[in-house]
């Protein structure tokens, strides 16, 4: 390289490039606009849903009760040790990120990803408030005038505000949403309420508002293990330089010797491109794949009078093909293949499984656990006496009346440990209150020369439903010594 | 090792190469820069305020004064400040009156099993099965001095033979065989009889003659039927528990030597309150006796004819 003789020092640190992305309107541009409507509503009303499920129970259709460690939505609530439920949705979450990033690349990123929602709505505020790109731009190098100043701080109020917001619906999910916001607002609240506010308001602020996409380009991890995903079969974002070069203006190209290629260099697709990317610059960690660059292009090739789609969501294979001279892609053909069916297969059987398992669950479960030290007891009349403490679970939200039996242990009593050994029979009643779990201290004693043996006990509900459940254990004894 | 700018980018390498791959060396965005700087300035402070340099014998101390040994002793301070209105209530109501409240009784045997692992597993056990032949099992229903509430706490508050405290419970068993009260082949007598008594033996020529001894010497604290009796913790010597063995051996040393086992008195080791709460834990360990109120829940129960 001549005239090279002392490289440049690198700058200790690298400013920031600002971007701002320009106003666009089209196909795919519409698709987020409608997707991000979809997800925020989703996100700001679900705590608002009501969902009847009696006097014992609460009313909201979702809620993550942490005090009761219960979690409900809609018509299903999760116990503690039925967590395999929420597991089994995780993992159908995930497979579910597989699938799409294998049919149509990165979508998530895209379309999705809340960093993604909440910086397109923070874009948004910055158009109506600094006017568009071109608008932004002067008012960011222009001086701190009353203008700018004036500005920024409606628009950082605004920022703030959403933000806010943002942390204000997360809260909801735990605890009754109107009693809360009344509370909050009283000041009443618990303390992890507010903290949880503050650090979501701050992190929204603070990610949506500012580092945008530093996030996607330096904090994310998410990029890095999705390009591990995509595969030749994958759509991404592609601009077409076969079809593209070599650039020129539409006037260049009128007259010059050489042809040039449809793109007329007018630099659109990297004004909307929210994470300031160059696509032409070929595929790049920094592209979320949302399609704002096709929307730009296709509008000017458009004007110019060429054919539509120089940049398109086009697999690596489908690029080599057309670079051959093939006609582009069928988009089913790409997404139908056998990698995307074979994860639709497993993320159906999981869900199946899942709804199966939620159809067939009881509502009644006992656990027993039996004494250790000691294992058994000699009474004085020479009867031989087991203790275990009995766990009967009501998994409704209604009290219900339930009876234990013992099944097994000829001759055999059993008495809880608040009453006289004198009121022992074979059964025991108990009210079980909704979505509660009763302990009981439970002692059995068989007749004298019992030898050690397995018995069940045996749960009954005394209601019309009647669900039982049975766990058998062991009755120790001395054996056949003595 | 040889740095060289990239072209394409502009940019300085760091001068590694791997398989001809290069890395370009990119600065830092400057947030993540000032990030890492706030990191060095937290350290500093955190060495400041918090112990943190180790030196010869001890770390520096820290300008907050903080240390493990003091949160601790601040959260035991403030566990013992929430269980105090707790303690205050179960002080008030009389021991007897306990079971008929459920929350306090409850919290009386969370509590005693706390002072029961530190004061009486070692000799009563961690299940409080006690050792055969030394120290009674609490678990059943056999009581040398009573088994209810009050006489449990009247128990564990003055002991068992203890010298100086006039409420202890006190009796002597003389020593039949080493002071020469009865000869060896009546001990043997006595023995078939008291063995006879609790089913462990058929009558005999030897459980007779043993009878017309036992009715002069034993029944006095034994009872004619040997039911024993708790004024003087005289064993039931008709039922199948044994504190120091049901054997022929075992009870013939016994009659022999007598026993005499101790406890100490818990009164001025431990406050009344938790004296109370280690009753209701014993009680509570499926031998207590006198429940006087009927169980608190409706449903506790079938009818007691309900037993085969």
């Amino acid at each position: 390289m001549p005239g090279l003789e002392a490289p440049p020092v690198a700058p200790f640190y690298e400013k920031r490039k600002s971007v701002f992305p320009k106003a666009i309107d089209g196909k795919f541009r519409r698709i987020k606009w409608l997707w991000m409507g979809v997800t925020l509503a989703i996100y700001y009303v679900t705590p608002w849903l009501r969902w009847n499920r009696g006097p014992y129970a609460p009313s909201q259709a979702v809620l993550v009760d942490l005090a009761h460690r219960r979690f409900y939505m809609f018509g299903i609530e999760i116990w503690p040790q039925e967590f395999y439920f929420v597991a089994g949705l995780l993992i159908m979450a995930g497979i579910g990120l597989f699938l799409v990033t294998s049919a149509v690349g990165r979508a998530w990123c895209g379309y999705s990803c809340p960093q993604t929602v909440w910086t397109d709505l923070f874009q948004h505020v910055d158009r109506i408030v600094d006017g568009d790109r071109n608008a932004q731009i002067r008012l960011q190098s222009g001086p701190w005038n009353a203008q700018k100043i004036g500005k920024r701080a409606v628009k950082w109020s605004i920022y703030l505000f959403i933000s806010f917001w943002t942390g204000g619906a997360w809260i909801l999910y735990f605890a009754d949403a109107p009693t809360l916001v009344r509370d909050f607002w009283a000041g009443e609240a618990a303390p992890v309420a507010y903290a949880t506010v503050a650090a979501l308001t701050a992190t929204t602020f603070v990610l949506g508002g500012f580092l945008r996409e530093q996030v996607c380009i330096y904090m994310c991890p998410w990029p890095r293990i999705q390009s591990a995903m995509l595969d030749e079969n994958s759509l991404i974002v592609t601009y077409k330089d076969w079809r593209g070069e070599p650039r020129g203006s539409v006037k260049q190209a009128s007259g010059a010797a050489p042809p040039l290629g449809d793109c007329v260099d007018c630099n659109q697709c990297v004004a909307v491109c929210p994470t300031g990317i160059d696509i032409r610059d070929g595929p790049q960690i920094g592209c979320i794949t949302c399609a704002l660059c096709i929307d730009a292009c296709d509008a000017v090739m458009a004007q110019v009078g060429r054919s539509r789609r120089l940049i398109d969501y086009v697999t690596l294979e489908g690029a080599e093909a057309e670079k051959a001279g093939a006609a582009p892609q069928n988009v089913l053909e790409t997404i139908l293949r056998p990698r995307t069916l074979v994860y639709f297969g497993i993320w159906c059987a999981i869900g199946l499984a899942l709804l199966f398992a939620l159809g067939v669950r009881r509502h009644i479960d006992l656990s027993v656990a039996k004494d250790r030290n000691p294992p058994f007891m000699v009474l004085s009349d020479g009867s031989l006496r087991n203790a275990f403490t009995v766990k009967l679970l009501n998994m409704e939200s209604r009290p219900r009346p339930m009876e234990i039996g013992l099944s097994g242990l000829p001759g055999a009593v059993m008495w809880r440990d608040d009453m006289p050994r004198s009121a022992a029979s074979r059964v025991l009643r108990q009210k079980v209150e909704a979505d509660q779990v009763s302990v009981l201290r439970v002692y059995v004693a068989a007749p004298p020369g019992s030898l050690p043996q397995d018995f069940s006990f045996m749960l009954r509900a005394l209601d019309k439903e009647g669900e039982g459940d049975a766990h058998t254990t062991r009755f120790d004894a001395p054996g056949e010594s003595e | 090792m040889t740095k060289r700018i990239d072209e394409p980018t502009g940019t300085e390498t760091v001068g590694h190469e791997w398989d001809g791959i290069e890395e370009l060396d990119t600065p830092m965005p400057r947030w993540w820069l000032w990030t890492f700087y706030l990191t060095i300035l937290f350290a500093a402070g955190y060495v400041v305020a918090y112990p943190a340099i180790p030196l010869l014998h001890k770390g520096t101390d820290g300008l907050l004064g903080w240390s493990s040994r003091g949160q601790l002793a601040a959260e035991i301070a403030q566990a013992n400040a929430g269980r105090e209105g707790v303690l205050r209530q179960i002080a008030a109501t009389p021991i007897d009156q306990l079971p008929g409240k459920p929350a306090l009784m409850q919290a009386a045997v969370a509590g005693g099993r706390a002072a029961f692992r530190v004061n009486c597993v070692q000799c009563h056990g961690a299940g409080a099965a006690g050792v055969p032949g030394l120290y009674p099992n609490l678990n059943d229903d056999d009581w040398l001095w009573g088994g209810n509430l009050k006489e449990i706490e009247q128990t564990i508050t003055h002991g068992i033979r203890q010298p100086g405290d006039d409420q202890t419970r006190s009796s002597l068993m003389p020593s039949f065989g080493r002071d020469a009260m009865l000869t060896p082949s009546q001990i043997e007598d006595v023995v078939s009889h008291v063995r006879n008594l609790s089913g462990k033996e058929r009558p005999s020529a030897s459980s007779t003659r043993g009878a017309a001894i036992f009715a002069d010497n034993c029944a006095a604290c034994h009872g004619p039927a040997g039911h024993g009796g708790r004024q003087v913790g005289a064993p039931n010597l008709t039922d199948a528990i044994w504190l120091y063995g049901g054997s022929r051996e075992a009870i013939a040393a016994s009659v022999t030597n007598a026993h005499a086992g101790v406890m100490p008195a818990w009164a001025h080791r431990l406050d009344a309150v938790t004296i109370r709460m280690l009753a209701a834990y014993v009680h509570s360990l499926g031998g207590g006796e006198g429940f006087a109120a009927p169980p608190p829940a409706p449903s506790s129960g079938a009818p007691a004819d309900a037993r085969p």
